[in-house]
């Protein structure tokens, strides 16, 4: 294995040095080729590759501790309990947030926002009441509220975006959010552009009329140091896959007076204190929203990736896709005939480019990607509302994590070469 | 009425597949119907209309045929999406004016047997332009965008089959 020269000849500090031959050698799927060339895989937005140390951990606990959690009295039932349970401490830590409690496992940020439509939603909104949410959003923040909007007679109000996918923000304390505001609910970093959103301003803003706040972090954690206390949001969700851990887990975390007010998720065991013919008591926080067998390597797998990512340091992931992104949106963006959306600054987006090039169609770009080895989305990225306002149906998205180098940038020129070749 | 796509029908690959051509894909003709697409137009006085869409990638075409008998005196669309969907569509539609309505259908048959690999299909005079298709047979994920136009066409047949009984 080669060391990277450019990391090996700074001086050793406390925390490692950020050494980008190391962390591609931690990601197996990273080793192959396709279609006869070595992989340059920048569908990051959708899901990320997974680290060997995750893959162990979720070997090791089939293959030596499996049993149901919370339940049996015996040896392998207390060490999943106690991986799995350790597990939320670490997503907890991650996140800035002072008491495991407060975290909530789910199937992943789509899972989490319906778990708050439903258990809070349901309970605090009636006929006039609003729900702010922006265009920006992906589907999984849009659904769930039309859905509860529509039991409730509630209202969807939403912040409008600029010409750069920026929220427009101007009327938002003097109209957008208003006394009949109850929830404003937005994304931390859009999917399909990489914006980022000032969440401090949106917050403030909603608090000031007594509105509560989710922040959509499936894009957000992933890539920059959270912290839920600091930030002052009253929801905060994320998935699990996107940031180096298992499909299929997920965590809401939730200030804990509105987690303990709300009603139950869904009904099962686990989330029950004690059951009656006609009634039941719940379990406490947070089992009462952990209806059923949980996905408990899911969980473990999470806290294995919470623990390679916190190795290498979020502040050393964010400055690197910061380097990236700036290199990327300079040779993209000048390849002849491509269209960059998003914001123009790069202190105002994440490491995303999505983009157009000529009259190729983004599936067409894709499959010609794809050919080279270059896996890219194409498509409207689940966010048709921000597709519409750029009067587009669709574009091609590369995105960026921290084992993505400069190298696959030009890779990624090159395979654009060969669309601008064949759309001649 | 929108219809969607049966995306999961589209055959899943076991091994990891051979490289395919792109060449193959995308041929000259392909690009030159997605470019100058045919009967791409509003059909004044329409028999029947069909609105297909691939929910998975947002492709969407509004076909529109004009029935007299048992035969297609018109057929145009409007859309959007990648070049094989909207060129197989233009393809198509070339292809059906004057065809009797048990043609159209054995048309739809033939073109989805060449997307499913079928040599024979491919060779079939009767696919016009449509042969130049052939190479998306190669491309998996890429069938259900050339099958977008003939599963409207298909839509538009039983619809108008059940139409014709009354």
């Amino acid at each position: 294995m080669t060391r990277s020269t450019s990391t090996s000849a700074e001086p050793r500090s406390a925390a490692p040095a950020f050494d980008l031959d190391r962390i591609r050698a931690d990601f197996p799927a990273l080793r192959q080729e396709v279609h006869g060339r070595p992989l340059v895989y920048l569908d990051n937005a959708a899901t990320s590759q997974k680290p060997q140390s995750v893959l162990d951990v979720i070997e090791r606990y089939y293959e030596q501790d499996n049993a149901n959690v919370h339940r049996g009295i015996h040896e392998l039932s207390r060490r999943a309990t106690v991986a799995y349970e350790e597990a939320r401490k670490k997503v907890a830590a991650w996140i800035g947030a002072s008491n495991p409690a407060q975290i909530v496992w789910t199937r992943g940020t789509t899972d989490a926002i319906n778990l708050v439509a439903h258990a809070w939603g349901l309970d605090h909104l009636g006929e006039g009441d609003e729900i702010l949410l922006t265009v920006l959003e992906h589907h999984s923040n849009i659904v769930p509220w039309q859905i509860l909007a529509g039991r409730t007679g509630a209202r969807l109000r939403y912040v409008e975006l600029d010409e750069q996918g920026r929220l427009v923000l101007d009327d938002l304390e003097t109209g957008l959010v208003n006394e009949r505001t109850r929830l404003v609910t937005v994304s931390h970093v859009s999917n399909a552009l990489g914006t980022v959103n000032p969440l401090p301003r949106i917050i403030e803003a909603a608090h000031a009329v007594g509105a509560i706040v989710l922040v959509d972090g499936a894009q957000g954690a992933v890539h920059t140091k959270v912290d839920v206390e600091s930030l002052g949001a009253d929801f905060y969700a994320l998935s699990g896959h996107k940031m180096c851990g298992p499909t299929g887990i997920g965590a809401l975390w939730g200030r804990r007076e509105l987690l303990e007010t709300m009603a139950p998720y869904q009904g099962g065991g686990e989330m029950i204190h004690v059951v009656d013919r006609d009634a039941s008591s719940w379990a406490a926080v947070p089992h009462k929203f952990e209806a059923g067998t949980p996905n408990i390597v899911g969980a473990i797998g999470l806290g294995a990736a919470v623990d390679y990512l916190s190795g290498i340091g979020m502040e050393a992931v964010e400055a690197h896709e910061r380097d990236l992104l700036a290199y990327a949106l300079d040779r993209v963006g000048s390849v002849p005939g491509v269209r960059i959306f998003g914001p123009e600054s790069q202190d105002e987006r994440s490491a995303v480019v999505s983009f157009t090039l000529g009259d190729a169609h983004p599936h067409d770009i894709s499959t010609i990607l794809d050919t080279e080895g270059i896996a890219v989305r194409a498509g409207h990225h689940c966010a048709q509302l921000v597709m519409k306002h750029f009067d587009v149906s669709a574009t091609a998205r590369a995105s960026f994590y921290l084992y993505n180098t400069k190298d696959e940038v030009d890779r990624l020129v090159e395979g654009l070469d060969e669309v601008r070749r064949i759309f001649a | 009425m929108l219809r969607a796509l049966h995306y999961l029908s589209v055959q899943t690959v076991q091994a990891p597949m051979e490289t395919p051509q792109l060449s193959s894909l995308y041929q000259q003709l392909i690009l030159e119907h997605y470019r100058n697409p045919r009967n791409k137009a509003e059909l004044e006085e329409k028999s029947v209309e069909i609105h297909m869409a691939n929910p998975v990638c947002g492709d969407e075409i509004r076909l529109q045929l004009r029935i007299e008998g048992d035969t297609i005196a018109e057929a145009k669309f409007v859309g959007q999406g990648c070049s094989i969907s909207q060129a197989s569509v233009s393809m198509m539609t070339t292809l059906l004016k004057g065809r009797r309505l048990d043609e159209a259908e054995e048309l739809a048959a033939r073109f989805t047997e060449m997307m499913h690999g079928d040599e024979d299909a491919a060779k079939d005079r009767s696919l016009g332009d449509l042969r130049a298709l052939q190479g998306v047979s190669k491309f998996p994920v890429r069938i259900k965008c050339a099958l977008l136009g003939f599963d409207a066409l298909q839509e538009a047949l039983k619809k108008s089959a059940g139409r014709a009984t009354h």
